[in-house]
């Protein structure tokens, strides 16, 4: 269908980029409102984070193409310090300096799955996903116009 | 890039954001507000959100300051144009926008600014 996105964010242009082109991928998949804000508000906040408190990182979206279900894939990636406590970051909001912590349990509760992986010293890496479920018509009509 | 649309009527200021703004143009309209007030001598700001596709935790902590910085220059804030899909981004997200005032639309919003002034007007005693 379509590949993935690459948006290098430094500054926070960079991150209204980076929250229309998810926006956009999620309306191309088929997702429908308010979902693509959802994404969007998930992306702008932890774009954000990126600009405050690292300074610059990277944000990869790709769709996910399933059989009964479409999804949209982000990972944000950074190379700063690290949370050194995931868990209170996600319960509190609050991440040591340099991580990806303030913001982290709004946007978690914006998408379906979300899972931070961090280490003191070697950055942070969130992924996160959102799915819709393809209903019978859907599949059925995808095949009609396959053979047409 | 973002802009704003500021216009005067009356005692009120009307702040119409006309595409999705960066924090940098953010925060620069709460400066620019904030000047205005003083200038015109301000009793009511209405800033219509409709455009903005994100109001993430940042925007509404800017849209918080304008409120509570306008209030202490003596000006009251409304906020309008909050869109369906933003409504419901910001209830999941938790974001706590108990201090500002909402109304759907400039109708509304005036009509509160003019039951509810922060502050008497000069010509009203």
């Amino acid at each position: 269908m379509e590949g993935e996105l690459r948006v290098s964010v430094r500054t926070d242009a960079d991150l209204v980029t980076a929250r229309a082109e998810g926006r956009a991928l999620a309306q191309r998949l088929g997702f429908r409102p308010p979902d693509p804000t959802l994404i969007a508000t998930a992306i702008s906040e932890l774009a954000r984070n990126l600009v405050m408190h690292v300074g610059h990182g990277e944000i990869i979206m790709r769709p996910l193409i399933e059989d009964r279900r479409y999804g949209v894939l982000v990972i944000v990636r950074d190379e700063g310090q690290g949370i050194a406590d995931v868990d209170a970051a996600l319960r509190l909001g609050r991440g040591s300096r340099g991580g990806l912590g303030l913001g982290l349990p709004g946007a978690r509760r914006l998408m379906d799955e979300f899972d931070v992986h961090s280490r003191p010293g070697e950055g942070t890496t969130v992924t996160m996903r959102k799915w819709r479920k393809r209903d019978d018509l859907e599949r059925l009509r995808e095949k009609r116009e396959r053979r047409a | 890039m973002g802009s704003v649309a500021v216009l005067r009527k009356g005692d009120y200021l009307i702040a119409s954001i006309q595409s999705d703004l960066s924090d940098t143009e953010v925060l620069a309209l709460r400066d620019d507000l904030l000047e205005r007030v003083g200038r015109f001598r301000t009793v009511g700001i209405v800033v219509d959100v409709a455009a903005l596709d994100v109001i993430d935790s940042f925007v509404a902590r800017a849209l918080r300051s304008i409120a509570i910085a306008a209030k202490l220059r003596g000006a009251r804030t409304v906020i309008i144009g909050i869109q369906p899909d933003v409504a419901v981004a910001m209830v999941q997200f938790r974001l706590d926008l108990d201090q500002l005032r909402t109304a759907l639309d400039l109708d509304e919003a005036l009509a509160l600014l003019e039951r509810e002034p922060e502050r008497k007007r000069a010509d009203g005693g």
